[in-house]
């Protein structure tokens, strides 16, 4: 066990309850919440020590991400640590990444609430200000950007900033997963229907226990994807994000499916981390997209699947 | 806080992976001789002379204390034999359960003499062993066995039947869960685990044959078999108990997520033979490999509680219902990919593979606890019933 998580998530609990998430989401200034994270020192989790920072092996920081999904945390934090372990000089404030891409106008997850979007053109990071269009998605913070770069401040990481940010897209993915598992097993277990809880339906049970085994197995897939470091290898990235990516949905339906109709209602807090995986899974590639690299890295090997696995990680 | 939180990544340790170079080489001497759509047969694939060959080179009863015969090595070991033997489909029927299960169960619940005579023999690859569970009119609802052990001036005398009993045909013994007092109302009181020597007078075995055209499990009949007093192993009436701490062996390892891997691999060679890599291929072929990845993580994890010295039944579960659920996907997804191309050729034994693993699939989440058994256990685990 890690011993920054639960001061991180000690934290959390306190500085972002669904109050909190709400109001920001809604358009209120996060002001409070972001200066509260950014003197707790966590920004610099990933930055090396000889630069002033904390040098936290990725795969300790992996457990704080998936920390951040768990609350449901409205800002790019994970972004933001991600940023200013990139670039030596990082402007203050919340950081959001971005790749850019031949058809222009980019969807940048928590724009909105960021200053500056570290975007990737051309295998070059540029520092540019987070200005776009909202999406007008009811609660969504990305923004919707057309980025125009101006002078270079870094070479992309090796393999691309895409997969440094599915890595982190994963964790949030296991954490909210968590959560959500968490909310349903509760829930079953409280609302009665026909003089008993819902939880002792078997039906419901089977429901839940694959619920429990896509929870596990993204928590597993994110563990993964941390596991090597910074950058990741283009495997772990890929098996990451493609396993919690196509488990997010599941999960999502599941929670809903058992909640019920209160599951659908803004007031409840279940939205708030439905809504999240929905959106995790469309950015920095969905299963699909990592699927099909995946794969042809994967053909063009010629041992067995398992000596594949055995050594794509480690 | 995180729900099944002991579920974590973990790694094979370095001690453990270094015996990986030597498993491989016997493991696939075992392969290379057999054709692929024999390789898949995985670990029903019965070669007794493998067997003692894995034995005689220190691959059996890896985690046995060396007084018993054994190499006092941990599951990360036995999970990097395993999954050598696994990966290439070797013929480790005659062994399995043997070195799975009894073998640890009588390390754990028997008595000395037990130990000494069956450890050190199983530990060569010189005894076989079966587990008798499922009686005709009891499947998952194990704990309503009839078949009954009473006690006598001797020792035991066992009247009943057992079925669906893997390696029977082959096993020198039987490791049987029976009633010994009480009746079916009594439920999980009054069984008893027993060790039958399959040789001994009274039992008959039939094979039954699978829709696949093997004969791999049988029907075990007891008519008035004596059995010694020590044929017992652990505490007359914890039968239960002792059955469901080895459950925890049975469903955690790297067997519940490479069934299908023999085939898998067939069908990599397949589509790097004709170059076919349009997107929606190669989106299947990641698929395939990131869930594996998973997976595999996942049963390391699991491996990682039994070394620790827990008994992670409701992980095991998780991890065997994950598994079995992608061994069976495969073969589907597998055989629609190879039939939306009916302008490519299929080799012939990559069609058996494919058609042998389509066949079989169904049992793979039926042995070892069906899917909706293992759900329950999972809900339980998570708080709910």
């Amino acid at each position: 066990m890690n011993e920054f998580l639960e001061p991180f998530e000690r934290m959390l609990e306190a500085m972002s309850p669904p109050a909190a998430v709400r109001a920001i989401e809604a358009g209120e200034p996060a002001g409070t919440l972001w200066n509260g994270i950014a003197e707790s020192g966590f920004l610099d989790a990933l930055v090396p020590e000889e630069r002033g920072g904390a040098g936290l092996p990725l795969a300790e920081v992996g457990a704080l991400w998936q920390a951040l999904g768990r609350h449901a945390v409205p800002l790019p934090v994970g972004e933001t640590m991600i940023a200013r372990a990139l670039l030596v000089e990082a402007p203050d404030g919340p950081i959001t990444l971005a790749v850019a891409s031949a058809g222009g106008e980019v969807v940048v997850p928590f724009g909105r609430v960021a200053s500056h979007v570290l975007l990737e053109k051309d295998g070059q990071l540029h520092l540019v200000a987070a200005e776009g269009t909202p999406t007008e998605v009811f609660g969504n913070t990305a923004l919707r950007v057309n980025p125009a770069p101006g002078a270079a401040v870094a070479s992309a990481p090796e393999g691309g900033l895409r997969a440094v940010a599915a890595i982190l897209r994963a964790a949030l993915i296991a954490g909210a997963a968590d959560r959500l598992t968490s909310m349903t097993a509760a829930y079953a277990n409280e609302r009665v229907q026909f003089g008993k809880p819902i939880g002792k339906q078997q039906a419901l049970q089977q429901q839940m226990a694959v619920m429990a085994e896509d929870m596990v197995a993204c928590r597993i897939a994110a563990q993964l994807g941390c596991a090597g470091g910074l950058p990741p290898r283009f495997v772990a990235a890929a098996t990451a994000k493609s396993v919690t990516s196509a488990a997010a949905a599941r999960l999502a339906a599941t929670a809903h499916a058992v909640h019920g109709a209160i599951g659908i209602s803004e007031e409840y807090d279940l939205q708030l981390y439905t809504r999240r995986l929905h959106e995790w899974r469309l950015t920095d590639g969905s299963e699909s997209y990592w699927n099909r690299l995946l794969g042809a890295a994967r053909l063009a090997d010629g041992r067995g699947s398992v000596d594949y696995i055995r050594t794509a990680f480690a | 806080m995180p729900v099944f939180d002991t579920l974590s990544l973990a790694s094979l340790p370095d001690t453990d992976e270094a015996i990986r170079p030597a498993i491989r080489m016997i493991a696939d001497e075992a392969a290379v001789a057999a054709g692929t759509d024999r390789r898949a047969r995985s670990w029903q694939g019965y070669d007794p002379v493998f067997s003692r060959r894995l034995g005689e080179a220190g691959f059996l009863g890896l985690t046995l204390p060396k007084r018993y015969g054994g190499h006092e090595r941990g599951p990360f070991a036995r999970f990097v034999v395993v999954e050598e033997l696994l990966a290439v489909g070797a013929p480790v029927a005659a062994h399995w359960i043997a070195d799975r299960q009894s073998a640890p169960l009588i390390l754990n619940f028997g008595n000395e003499a037990q130990r000494e005579f069956y450890l050190p023999r199983i530990a060569k690859g010189q005894i076989f062993f079966c587990i008798g569970m499922s009686e005709p009119g009891s499947g998952s609802d194990l704990a309503s066995v009839r078949t009954r052990a009473e006690r006598t001036s001797t020792g035991w005398r066992v009247n009943g039947q057992k079925i669906w009993t893997s390696g029977a045909p082959h096993c020198d013994y039987m490791i049987a869960l029976l009633r010994t007092s009480g009746g079916p109302d009594d439920r999980h009181a009054g069984l008893s685990q027993l060790i039958i020597d399959l040789k001994a007078p009274g039992v008959t075995i039939r094979p039954i044959r699978d829709l696949s055209g093997d004969a791999h499990f049988a029907e075990v009949f007891f008519d008035n078999v004596d059995l010694p007093a020590d044929a017992l192993i652990g505490n007359e009436g914890d039968g239960w108990k002792q059955v469901t701490a080895e459950l925890a062996f049975e469903r955690s390892g790297p067997e519940r997520i490479y069934s299908s891997v023999v085939l898998l691999d067939a069908w990599v060679r397949h589509l790097q033979a004709t170059g076919r890599d349009d997107p929606a291929t190669l989106a299947l072929v990641g698929d395939f490999t990131a869930r594996l990845g998973v997976l595999r993580a996942m049963s390391i994890a699991c491996t990682a509680r039994l070394a620790a010295g827990e008994s992670p039944v409701t992980e095991a579960s998780l991890v065997k219902d994950l598994g079995t659920a992608f061994e069976q996907q495969l073969p589907g997804a597998i055989g629609d990919d190879l039939a939306a191309h009916p302008d490519e050729a299929v080799d012939a034994e990559l069609y058996r593979t494919l058609l042998y693993v389509t066949h079989v699939a169904p049992s793979f989440s039926l042995r070892g606890g069906t899917r909706e058994i293992l759900r329950g256990i999972i809900a339980r685990g998570m708080g709910l019933r």
